[in-house]
């Protein structure tokens, strides 16, 4: 089994191959404006410090959110072409549930992330790492908690998520280590969108002419 | 496809990705042999908003690519292992959307190991015609008319060589035709209704105002263009009508319309080949698909000794055969592939061919 993992669902621009017992590289770059420049180079350099051919792939796996769609769309596009390319399926697995998989904490966690327009996307999770409830987006006052909060939510929202735990971002290698040990939900390789886009239908026209 | 031996069987087969607006296109080409020209658009999804929504656009991309590279390798009768370079729009257009081609272009040029080219949409709109035509003249004046963009240019070489003569101040004309489309109770997009319905109305009915065409204006904006007050101007008139609870003769206002628009265009175009010396004049861009704009063009470039060159409408609206097509061309030429790291840039200027 080699497994190209992929997620751009936050500010990290994150890549790995895993060789079905460890991650052989990963490589991650903080930079939310950038994931179209950044990743397809990153993939590259993983392969080659994996010291794999793109043709040996078995696998590509990809966080498909919840997260910023315009960064979300480019792992998920990526993912499915390079599959296509390589004749290796395509999974897709909720980027919340690899942020709750290299979670450091030990009783029930939520997971919350930068959803922008001040609200975060969240999920919820058993000691077991299970989700049991989410994916969700939501103002950070309307799902406070003590409880360990993992993701960039807590970050930003300090005051409605006190127990922050790392990780902030997903990390690519997590990402393939759950898909390789079979830890994690495998969804179609589409975008988890939560919110519909921005669009109104225009109202009756304004005229030109004074009244 | 017929198997045609020599040049057509050794030059490299070209894939092209356009993703820069509302349709998804793929398009192959070998040499300057077009073998697919595959689109999927959401231009219905637009239709109730009146305009190209952003982020509809974009999902409706990533939907479509897969199927839209797929669909387009089997028209073409080829395997995607077959392909020897992938050209993609980088730019101008918007960003979500170019971001969807760039990436899956990205992921082409990396899973097949084969040269990449982000190459600018105005320049594909150029460099289409030599499929349809043939290899362009040098130099060649080109007009490029779509809901975006209303530019003049000056086109020494399509792969490196391309000046901005003028372009439109406010409104691009194929905005101006949703607009007026609106205004007259037809359906998004305007283009093809104004059309449609114009065929039927007198031009003449009403003389609407021809943009920055005054003697002042054309010293200052020999070549540029200006459309808001046109479309001010149809709606002024048609509300006049309505308010004195009169019918809109709907064909004849789309004709006249139509003709304002088209009388401009071809008269700055026609002149800038006379300005700049130049003897051919290619339109390109959804509004080239119009049939009045083809007409008087054709008109006014034989009574100019003007040779003009309009693809056939399918290859003016936006499509993967244009980007493959300058793909095809910058092969040809020996030029240097983008990195892998290229951006797309939703504002790319007209001067840049490849980034």
């Amino acid at each position: 089994m080699l497994v190209l993992a992929l997620d751009t669902s936050s500010a990290s621009v994150t890549a790995a191959v895993h060789d079905g017992e460890r991650a052989l590289a990963e490589a991650s770059v903080v930079d939310g404006m950038r994931h179209g420049e950044l990743l397809a180079a990153q993939v590259e350099r993983v392969l080659a410090a994996a010291r794999v051919a793109r043709t040996d792939l078995s696998d590509v796996v990809v966080g498909v959110g919840p997260g910023p769609f315009t960064g979300l769309r480019v792992g998920v596009v990526t993912a499915r072409v390079l599959g296509a390319v390589l004749g290796a399926p395509v999974s897709g697995v909720c980027s919340l549930d690899v942020l709750a998989a290299a979670a450091d904490a030990d009783g029930p966690l939520l997971v919350a992330t930068d959803a922008r327009r001040r609200e975060v996307y969240w999920a919820c999770y058993d000691r077991e790492r299970r989700r049991i409830a989410g994916p969700g987006v939501a103002p950070p006052a309307q799902i406070a908690t003590t409880q360990a909060v993992a993701g960039r939510g807590a970050a930003l929202h300090p005051a409605a998520f006190p127990g922050a735990v790392p990780p902030e971002y997903p990390s690519a290698a997590v990402l393939a280590e759950a898909f390789a040990r079979g830890a994690v939900e495998v969804l179609p390789p589409f975008p988890l969108y939560l919110r519909d886009p921005d669009a109104a239908v225009p109202g009756a026209r304004k005229g030109v002419l004074p009244r | 496809m017929v198997t045609v031996a020599g040049v057509l069987a050794d030059a490299p087969l070209v894939l092209g990705i356009e993703t820069s607006c509302d349709e998804t296109g793929v398009g192959l080409v070998r040499g300057d042999v077009l073998l697919a020209d595959t689109v999927a658009s959401s231009v219905e999804e637009h239709a109730r908003f009146g305009g190209v929504v952003p982020e509809i656009a974009s999902r409706a991309h990533l939907e479509a690519l897969l199927p839209t590279l797929e669909r387009g390798c089997a028209d073409a009768h080829v395997r995607l292992a077959d392909v020897d370079a992938v050209a993609v729009t980088a730019g101008p257009g918007l960003t979500g959307a170019l971001l969807v081609g760039v990436a899956a272009a990205k992921a082409l040029s990396l899973g097949l190991g084969v040269p990449l080219y982000g190459v600018n949409h105005l320049a594909a709109h150029i460099a289409v015609d030599r499929l349809e035509h043939g290899a362009l003249a040098q130099p060649v004046v080109a007009l490029l008319v779509s809901g975006g963009h209303t530019s003049l240019l000056l086109v020494a070489d399509v792969t490196q060589d391309v000046r901005p003569l003028g372009a439109t101040l406010d409104d691009a004309a194929g905005e101006a035709f949703d607009k007026v489309a609106r205004l007259l109770g037809l359906p998004f997009p305007g283009g093809p209704h104004i059309d449609r319905a114009a065929a039927a109305g007198n031009p003449s009915y009403v003389t609407f105002p021809r943009g920055l065409s005054g003697p002042h204006d054309l010293q200052r904006h020999p070549a540029d263009f200006s459309f808001s007050g046109l479309k001010t101007a149809v709606a002024r008139w048609v509300e006049g009508r309505q308010r004195a609870g009169e019918p809109v003769p709907v064909a004849d206002v789309a004709a006249s319309f139509q003709e304002a628009v088209v009388d401009v265009l071809t008269a700055k175009a026609v002149r800038a080949c006379r300005e700049e010396g130049v003897d051919t004049l290619l339109i390109g861009g959804g509004v080239a698909a119009n049939s009045r704009l083809r007409e008087l063009a054709r008109q006014r470039c034989a009574a100019a000794g003007v040779t003009l060159r309009v693809p056939r409408p399918v290859l003016c609206t936006d499509n993967g055969a244009m980007v493959a097509a300058l793909g095809s061309a910058l092969v040809a030429r020996g030029a240097a592939p983008s990195l892998l790291d290229l951006a797309a840039d939703s504002t790319l200027p007209v001067t840049s061919v490849v980034v």
